[in-house]
């Protein structure tokens, strides 16, 4: 039997506004327990919310971003629970009229090409505080810090099949919110979560299979790991004769498994109904049309011009244009050497490769793009060779200088170019080396190429790298074959 | 002193004849002598009373004054008070002391108003009557065997009483409007918008509305001129300019047509207070005022319009009270089913427990289209009939309450004849329109209200009438017969 998964994401992203949604109090991470809850997020008698107006401009740059219609008007309502993370027995949320409508993302396939992924709508609500379970000895502590972050829940279509489509459309969201600088994507933070919902069905069935929802599923390998777990899981059961029942699960990472947390049947009644404290939120169209004209370059875009104005291949334009800061950092170093090419090389080769190793993002590499830039610049004029610019930039890298120009200058690396110097570091090697000088001789046309490798080698080191190679080599092959 | 108006106390602080420390002590000292017997106030705060008297007459001393600096007044215990309890009527919130004031208080204080104490109300202002009151019932200082009206049943006592010469109200059903009939004082519930509710407890949020209870029409223009306005804090607060209260009061009422709604003049009236009606309805005729007959055709309808939208917002508005970070806990709760339960059923009162139990049916899934929203539907329909019935007339005069104040325990176990005593009221604040009761007689002993409903915004021409008819006529001046 062939079968086909169904999945829909559901992706709240932690607004980066300053000050909480409904309240003045600090968004910042990290702070002491319930230091960033003010009366207004404690839920106390008598308070009122007061929207934050930048955090309606996130979300309706979001939606401007995702080709998304955005309604005149949307409406806060109020979804009623108990939980004692939650201080006022409500989260006020958006239902039937959300800020941010249909919309779309176009994600990158495997085997290539790409797929449009439909985002059904987009809603501004306030954030939960965090409930400790540990260290309290039976008790559970609450941390109202969150409580009142704006979050923007993003929910998609059923358009996904698979675990690594579901990772490319998170991925796409991520680099939209960052690109957008709407929220800084910090998974680990807790800044970007995700629930997922999966059905299966057998290949060419129109209805949709039941499905599951899978909630706290918070990395991109988690994701990934969570939805093949549970598609594997669904269609295991339904093959052993068995029937998927409608539930919310939980996806443990240590064991890699998900787990029953409710049912259908146990779900809340969320009585949800327009806020009273709130009043509709209407949205003048030259708002729109003024956060419109502030938006910056996306990703599709980068990518086009990458490849259509900067002649970069499809590859390096979708590794540079992945995050806003790469694509920042490439497009400085490539204005200030006038060479895209080389830039995109080094920027996906050297550069990436160190931040790799070390473990660093691009925003905190110890090479600036002028740094970098420096240093192309000298290869370009030939001042050093690229074996030579690959020392440079691991001395830049250790911040021994500032400049490509002071490491040249301090460790010699200036290539030589003057025949008369080559000639005599020639002359010298081939005086030391006699046995591989009769060798070359007598050897037949066709490998003396092979052998002159040699020769070139000790060139080099005796030149400590500076050495042009095809000087080099030109000399190399006149003195050998007039021996 | 006592009898004086806040106006003529405002005189005498400028005059010398007296401090506001001496007006201050002379109030607190009736408190403590008459509270016992009504119940008026929850918490009574003489110190600070004392020391903001002394604030006051510095200010006065070096003509740093408000037209309100100085003069004592008592808040309803539904605003919030920095460093003073604020209880709500409920034993929910018996020792809850909120860290910051209400708008409302801090304008007041602002103008340099001597603030004695909280009074008393229907817990969480859900009542007609004062008697869900988790701290006992106020009485009608008119008549101890008859209830003060409600919520604001407290601050309509104290004030009748010259126990404080004006007190702050909420009226999300009529419970400024209501006791002040009752209690035979002059009270007004603003333009839905008009006062913040920043720091005022939530009932029902869509109908709230925060106004001023004293003894005169001008007392509460003097007020309300400091307790209105645009509050940023408030985001259903409305940002328009206010008027100058005092000085409309002194336009003639030439001209002016009044509409008499049929529906309010009909069989659910006593005739003892159509009579008393009838009579004050000449003497505004006498005064230059046209009276024509008009039609709120939807005005039973009111009342259940009114009984799903109030507990719905309620049910959700008191969700905070959940024994995790204020309020009442009960003792050792065994998990957090427990502690919900047990602290919200030990926490909340009869009345408070039967709306949210009411609300919470109407908004629940496959209830949520026949109740909430036809609730609302008929919401519209109500505004509409008073829109344009006010499009024929300048305001609309009605009888405040169906009879005046009824006897303690007369009602307060039957719930539906409870909620019928407000049908006069609740159509207002469906619509958020102002609306004022004032007195205009009297019945066997007990005060008769007058109301007189305005279009949004139109608490001038409210303010201005009322002041009309009080300078013709002396019912606002009679003093209670039942405690001195």
């Amino acid at each position: 039997m062939q079968w086909e998964a169904v999945i829909g994401l559901e992706v709240h992203v932690q607004l980066a506004t300053a000050s909480k949604i409904f309240s003045g109090a600090s968004t910042a991470f990290g702070a002491a327990p319930n230091s960033q809850a003010c009366e207004i997020d404690l839920g106390l008698p008598g308070v009122l919310p007061v929207l934050n107006e930048k955090a309606v401009e996130m979300a309706v740059l979001f939606g401007l971003a995702t080709h998304a219609d955005i309604p005149e008007r949307s409406v806060f309502e109020r979804k009623n629970y108990f939980y004692p993370d939650l201080p006022k027995g409500y989260q006020t949320s958006q239902m039937a009229e959300p800020i941010v409508g249909p919309g779309y993302v176009d994600i990158p396939l495997e085997q290539g090409g790409i797929k449009r992924v439909r985002i059904h709508h987009a809603h501004l609500e306030e954030d939960a505080g965090k409930s400790l379970h540990e260290d309290f000895h039976g008790m559970t502590g609450i941390d109202l810090n969150r409580a009142g972050t704006p979050l923007l829940e993003v929910v998609s279509e059923p358009d996904m099949n698979s675990a690594k489509e579901a990772v490319a459309y998170l991925k796409a969201i991520h680099s939209l919110i960052t690109y957008l600088g709407i929220s800084d994507g910090n998974m680990a933070e807790g800044s970007m979560r995700c629930d997922a919902n999966v059905s299966v069905r057998l290949k060419g069935e129109p209805k949709l299979g039941t499905r599951c929802e899978i909630k706290n599923v918070n990395s991109f390998r988690f994701v990934e790991k969570a939805i093949n777990h549970e598609i594997e899981r669904q269609i295991e059961l339904i093959e052993d004769g068995g029937r998927v029942v409608q539930e919310t699960r939980l996806y443990d990472p240590d064991k890699d498994e998900t787990r029953s947390m409710r049912s259908k049947e146990e779900a809340n009644d969320y009585r949800y109904f327009p806020c009273p404290d709130l009043l509709p939120l209407v949205l003048d169209p030259a708002y729109i049309d003024h956060l419109r004209s502030t938006l910056p370059e996306l990703p599709d875009q980068k990518r086009e011009r990458f490849t259509q104005q900067l002649g970069l291949s499809d590859y390096d334009a979708g590794v540079l244009s992945s995050s806003r800061a790469l694509a920042d950092y490439f497009d400085r170093a490539t204005q200030l050497c006038g060479d895209a090419k080389l830039a995109a090389n080094w920027v996906t080769g050297e550069v990436a490769a160190s931040l790799n190793r070390d473990g660093l993002d691009i925003t905190q590499s110890p090479v600036a793009p002028e740094q970098l830039a420096g240093l192309i610049k000298r290869l370009q004029d030939n001042t050093i060779n690229g074996k030579a610019a690959k020392q440079v930039f691991a001395a830049l890298w250790a911040e021994e200088a500032h400049t490509a120009d002071e490491v040249i200058e301090a460790k010699g690396l200036k290539q030589v170019t003057d025949t008369g110097a080559i000639e005599a570091i020639i002359d010298q090697i081939l005086q030391d080396n006699p046995a591989q000088v009769e060798q070359y001789r007598s050897a037949e046309e066709d490998k003396r190429g092979k052998m002159i490798g040699f020769f070139v080698g000790q060139v080099m080191k005796a030149s400590r790298g500076t050495a042009n190679p095809q000087a080099v080599n030109q000399l190399l092959k006149t003195k050998l074959d007039a021996l | 002193m006592i009898e004086l108006s806040l106006a003529q106390m405002a005189q005498g602080l400028r005059q010398k004849t007296f401090s506001s420390r001496e007006l201050t002590q002379a109030f607190l000292d009736r408190i403590s002598q008459l509270n016992p017997r009504i119940n008026a106030f929850i918490t009574v705060t003489a110190e600070t009373a004392l020391q903001q008297a002394e604030q006051a007459d510095a200010r006065l001393a070096q003509s740093d004054a408000s037209p309100l600096t100085g003069l004592p007044l008592a808040h309803k215990d539904i605003f919030c008070t920095q460093g003073v309890r604020t209880t709500c009527g409920s034993r929910m919130l018996e020792n809850f002391t909120a860290p910051y004031s209400a708008t409302v208080v801090s304008r007041l204080e602002e103008a340099g108003m001597v603030s004695l104490g909280k009074t008393n109300l229907d817990e969480f202002a859900m009542g007609s009557s004062n008697e869900s009151s988790w701290f006992g019932p106020t009485l009608n200082p008119w008549d101890l065997n008859a209830v003060p009206g409600g919520s604001s049943g407290g601050s309509a006592a104290a004030v009748a009483a010259r126990l404080v010469p004006a007190a702050t109200g909420t009226d999300t059903g009529g419970s400024i409007r209501q006791p002040a009939a009752f209690c035979g004082i002059t009270g007004i519930k603003p333009t839905y918008g008009r006062v913040s509710r920043w720091g005022m407890i939530a009932y029902a949020s869509s109908l709230d509305q925060g106004g001023p209870m004293a003894r005169s029409a001008e007392d509460c223009a003097l007020l309300l001129q400091a307790m209105a306005g645009f509050d940023p804090k408030d985001s259903t607060s409305i940002q328009r300019n206010l008027p100058q209260y005092a000085d409309a009061l002194h336009e003639p009422l030439q001209g002016l047509t009044l509409g008499l709604p049929k529906e309010y003049f009909g069989e659910d009236l006593s005739p003892a207070m159509a009579k008393v009606l009838e009579q004050a309805i000449q003497t505004l005729e006498k005064l230059g005022v046209r009276c024509k007959e008009v039609s709120l055709p939807l005005t039973r309808l009111a009342i259940p319009a009114y009984y799903v939208i109030a507990p719905a917002e309620a049910s959700t508005n008191l969700s905070r009270y959940d024994g995790v970070r204020f309020g009442h806990r009960c003792d050792q709760p065994q998990d957090l089913e427990d502690l919900y339960k047990r602290s919200r059923s030990e926490g909340f009162g009869e009345e408070v427990k039967r709306r949210i139990l009411v609300g919470t049916y109407a908004l629940s899934e496959g209830f949520y289209d026949a109740y909430y929203r036809k609730a609302q539907q008929l919401r519209r329909l109500i505004t509409q009939d008073f829109q344009s019935s006010l499009k024929e007339v300048d305001l609309l005069l009605a009888p405040t309450t169906p009879t005046p104040a009824f006897d303690l325990g007369s009602k307060i176990n039957d719930p539906v004849q409870m909620y019928l005593e407000d049908i006069y009221t609740l159509g207002v604040n469906l619509a958020g329109l102002p609306a004022l009761s004032m007195p205009a007689g009297q019945v066997a002993g007990r005060p008769v209200g007058l109301q007189l409903i305005g279009n949004h915004f139109e608490e001038a021409r409210l303010l201005n009438v009322a002041h009309q008819f009080q300078q013709v006529t002396d019912h606002h001046l009679q003093k209670p017969s039942g405690i001195e």
